[in-house]
């Protein structure tokens, strides 16, 4: 037995101690690739627990894993040097809204589209939706700086983050930010420490700006002959002073999927089509609406479809929603990237990723946030077929590099975690990086703090192939 | 590697653990464990199948499994959970031998007309000589928490009565439809009332309502608990007993059941004679609900002035997929305020025998439902199906509430109801 365990257990009033076998392999994945077995998954109740967990890592030396819900896509909550899982879901919920701040106190714990809900019961509302807001906890989105649809028009996360209560690796609980929006007391920690995977510190505590909820949305569906001319009339779009909410792309591929899956009459002959979704007060949509439809038709698109009614609207909704399970049936396994380019770019990168779809002969379709650059580009394979796996590996390098190539960045909203750490060289620089490690190092003198995350380990490579 | 494990193995790989199942999981909420959900079992089943984990790691998790199936209404890879489980039950079941109360439960109890008779009638003398109420008062503990649900047992009719039931009824001729009636081995000896509410609902919608002799136990019970081959087996005999005649529909009124039939054809090999009887089976199986709203032969002419709400039988909403008919069955009731749940796709906790054999986690999990059932502040609160009919009735006991738990077939009674004039 670890000599660390009984005083671990000793601290823990409330919270308890998992160290089953069946425990642990169920906290030893997340929603990316790999397992890892964890030595301890701790569940804490209170912040005096975690400030308790985290002095004694660092006494013992033991890695500790920050985790929410597990539906992380790069690696984050992984316990890839063993130790423990300090999982934060279960800490109180608490949502505590302040209409007249605008602003919202919450709990790591809080699924993120809870806070939506408790603030649009105030005609408010929080903006980032990343597509698990549903099940994913606000910690995680918190330490990865999750995006979502409406990043395009409101920002992501970190765009929404007025301070933390953060416990430090050494043990320390502070506070970062405030209450304001205007704040410029010192050194900006809370965006230090919002997307920093759960590297610097664990957060127990947010407080989170929310804006006024749109009076009305309007949905529209525009399909198009060629994959460039969809990328033209989106930046045509955004420099016409028109901000949409949503600007969501979905190839041919996938486009076909959906209709195979769950045909709701998308234009499967299409070789792109843009939903473009609208905010703001009634009037003002009706005078977006028209001058996007202008816009399309000089850009020669091939249909502008205008939902009638909210439930055709919500059915086109629906339809995006159905890609991912739509493509998962081309092929079981599904390595989703998020690599992103300057918005002009997505013409460009559509070209590089057919390139390399021919190259390693794959399967790979892309979808997602084309108002912003942050495309989806979807490898579908098999994860019993290693020599098929090894080809996604060198794909997903070729991806990262035509991104970085193309001005734009390895990844728009999952984060780095394990599977994209061997690339951080590729973007930043050597001295890039090792700003970094030196921040790192500072703030985690024992590198306690979810070790083997952002930083490649000497010859660490992309493995998707289960070993 | 088994061909269980082989066959749930497979199936692991349309998980892509995105945890979308969490939230319907009423075991992750009240267990509050990644090891009691969804995606941890199925994981679980991966990692045992690699050779990583052993079988016994799989057996609790899998053992506190309610089976509700919720999860599957979430999943947006389309995984074939339930497959996966049942497999895995078998793996388990493999495993271990099982012990003589198990063995007779299953061999002998369930599919036994004999003992199901014998239970009906030991809880009629149990009630009749008083015994019920003093159970509270003994110093010792029933097995299997069995002086829980001793007092919210309905009343039972006499061992005559029950005897002296047809095989066959009719009254309009010629009928509307012909019913071949399933009656389920719990429904028929502990819920006999509710069975015979369920004939007389059919025959005053203008129905044949024939129960073939023949028939058996659904084995829902069984293939829940990884004894496929003697779920096989009563499939079977369920199949010929209802290839008699030919029927419109095969009724049945517990949800359980209904689920277990419909999936008849997956306990054999595609392409098979069994194969094609099962589907034939399995396409006129429908619950009680759905064959009086398709028949619409029944008017409700007494005011039931209360306030209801609707517990639906999780395995009727995932499984068999009927949600809206005994919503609209209970809004033709005049009088009726429907307050319907907030969560009603939260499972009570009944499922199948968990409430005995899982007792302290199925209380777990009522203690959520009751809350959201307290909160429509109902009079009486309507299932479809025995096991959450019982379950409701003894939640609404350790909540204290002034409520009553009916059979929605015995509420519809309530009302009633008459034949529809021919005009």
């Amino acid at each position: 037995m670890n000599d660390w365990l009984k005083p671990l257990q000793d601290g823990l009033i409330e919270g308890r101690v998992l160290t089953k076998n069946a425990d642990l392999y169920s906290y030893s994945f997340d929603a990316s690739f790999g397992e890892y077995l964890p030595e301890a998954v701790v569940q804490v109740k209170n912040k005096q627990e975690v400030v308790h967990v985290i002095r004694l890592a660092n006494q013992y030396k033991v890695p500790v894993y920050p985790r929410g819900a597990g539906t992380c896509l790069s690696g984050g909550p992984l316990p890839v040097h063993g130790g423990i899982v300090l999982d934060l879901s279960k800490l109180p919920a608490k949502i505590d809204v302040s209409p007249g701040d605008l602003t919202v106190t919450v709990s790591p714990s809080v699924r993120t589209q809870d806070i939506n809900i408790e603030a649009e019961k105030r005609g408010l509302m929080y903006a980032p939706d990343p597509s698990s807001a549903h099940v994913a906890t606000i910690g995680g989105n918190l330490a990865e700086n999750s995006g979502g649809p409406r990043g395009l028009k409101y920002g992501v996360t970190k765009d929404h983050v007025l301070g933390l209560e953060i416990v430090t690796p050494e043990g320390e609980l502070i506070r970062t930010g405030g209450q304001t929006i205007k704040n410029v007391t010192g050194y900006d920690l809370t965006k230090l420490i919002v997307g920093s995977e759960g590297t610097l510190a664990v957060i127990v505590e947010a407080t989170l700006k929310l804006m006024p909820k749109p009076p009305a949305v309007k949905t529209m569906m525009v399909s198009f002959h060629k994959v460039r001319t969809a990328g033209e009339a989106i930046s045509r779009t955004l420099t016409s002073g028109v901000l949409p909410s949503k600007m969501e792309f979905m190839d041919q591929a996938c486009v076909r999927a959906v209709e195979q899956f769950q045909p709701i009459g998308l234009p499967v002959d299409a070789a792109a089509i843009i939903l473009i979704e609208l905010d703001g007060p009634e009037e003002a949509l009706r005078i977006e609406q028209e001058k996007v439809e202008a816009i399309m038709e000089e850009m020669g698109a091939k249909e502008v479809i205008i939902p009638e009614s909210d439930e055709e609207a919500a059915k086109l909704w629906h339809a995006r929603k159905q890609v991912s399970p739509a493509i998962a049936k081309i092929k079981p396994t599904k390595v989703s990237e998020d690599a992103t380019v300057p918005r002009s770019k997505i013409p460009d990168f559509m070209d590089r990723l057919q390139t390399i779809k021919e190259k390693y002969d794959l399967e790979v379709v892309a979808f997602g946030h084309a108002g912003d650059g942050n495309l989806h580009p979807n490898i579908l394979c098999d994860q019993r077929d290693p020599e098929e796996m090894k080809r996604a590996e060198k794909a997903v390098e070729e991806m990262f590099e035509a991104a970085i190539e193309l001005g734009g960045t390895l990844s728009g909203e999952h984060g780095i975690g394990t599977m994209k750490a061997p690339f951080m060289e590729m973007e930043l620089g050597d001295a890039g990086v090792d700003m970094m490690r030196r921040i790192k190092r500072a703030w985690d003198p024992h590198n306690i703090l979810n070790p083997g995350k952002i930083f490649a380990e000497k010859g660490q490579k992309l493995v998707l192939r289960n070993e | 590697m088994s061909n269980s494990l082989k066959q749930a193995y497979d199936l692991t790989f349309d998980c892509v653990q995105c945890g979308y199942c969490l939230p319907a999981c009423p075991t992750y909420e009240t267990m509050e464990s990644e090891t009691h959900s969804p995606r941890g079992r199925i994981n679980l089943v991966k990692m045992v199948a690699e050779g990583k984990a052993a079988v016994q790691d799989l057996e609790e998790p899998m053992e506190k499994c309610l089976g509700c199936m919720a999860c599957t209404s979430v999943c947006p890879t389309n995984v074939q959970y339930g497959e996966i489980l049942e497999n895995a039950k078998e793996v388990l079941d493999e495993s271990k031998p099982s012990g003589r109360l198990e063995s007779f439960l299953f061999e002998d109890f369930f599919p036994s007309k004999t003992w199901m008779n014998r239970l009906g009638d030991a809880t009629w003398l149990f009630q009749q000589t008083g015994a019920d109420r003093i159970t509270n008062r003994l110093p010792w503990n029933l097995p299997l928490h069995l002086e829980a649900f001793a007092d919210i047992m309905p009343s039972m009719p006499s061992p005559v009565k029950r005897k002296r039931r047809a095989e066959r009824y009719i009254r309009r001729r010629p009928a509307v439809k012909k019913v071949g009636f399933f009656t389920g081995c719990i429904m028929d000896s502990v819920f006999f009332e509710s069975n015979e509410s369920t004939i007389e609902l059919l025959l005053r919608s203008g129905a044949e309502v024939v129960l073939p002799k023949s028939q058996t136990c659904c084995g829902a019970l069984h293939a829940h608990s990884g004894k496929k081959n003697k779920a096989i087996e009563l499939a079977k005999e369920n199949i010929a007993a209802f290839e008699e005649e030919a029927f419109d529909y095969i009724v049945e009124n517990a949800g359980g059941c209904g689920a277990q039939m419909i999936e008849y054809p997956s306990l054999f090999e595609k392409g098979s004679r069994w194969h094609a009887r099962a589907v034939e089976f399995s396409n006129r199986v429908k619950d009680i609900s759905e064959v009086l709203v398709e028949i619409d032969g029944l008017v409700f002419s007494k005011p039931i002035e209360q306030t209801i709400t609707y517990q639906p039988s999780c395995h009727m909403t995932y499984v068999q997929k009927v949600v809206e008919p005994p919503l609209a069955l209970l809004e033709k009731v005049p009088g009726i305020r429907l307050q319907e749940l907030e969560r009603p796709g939260f499972c009570c906790g009944s499922a199948g025998v968990y409430n005995l054999v899982q007792h302290e986690d199925s209380m777990d999990i009522l203690d959520v439902k009751m809350q959201d059932v307290c909160q429509t502040g109902a009079d009486q609160v309507v299932t479809s199906n025995p096991g959450c009919l019982l379950q409701m009735k003894l939640g609404i006991k350790r909540e204290g509430m002034d409520s009553e738990a009916v059979h929605l077939v015995d509420l519809l009674m309530q009302a009633d109801p008459a034949p529809r004039s021919l005009r």
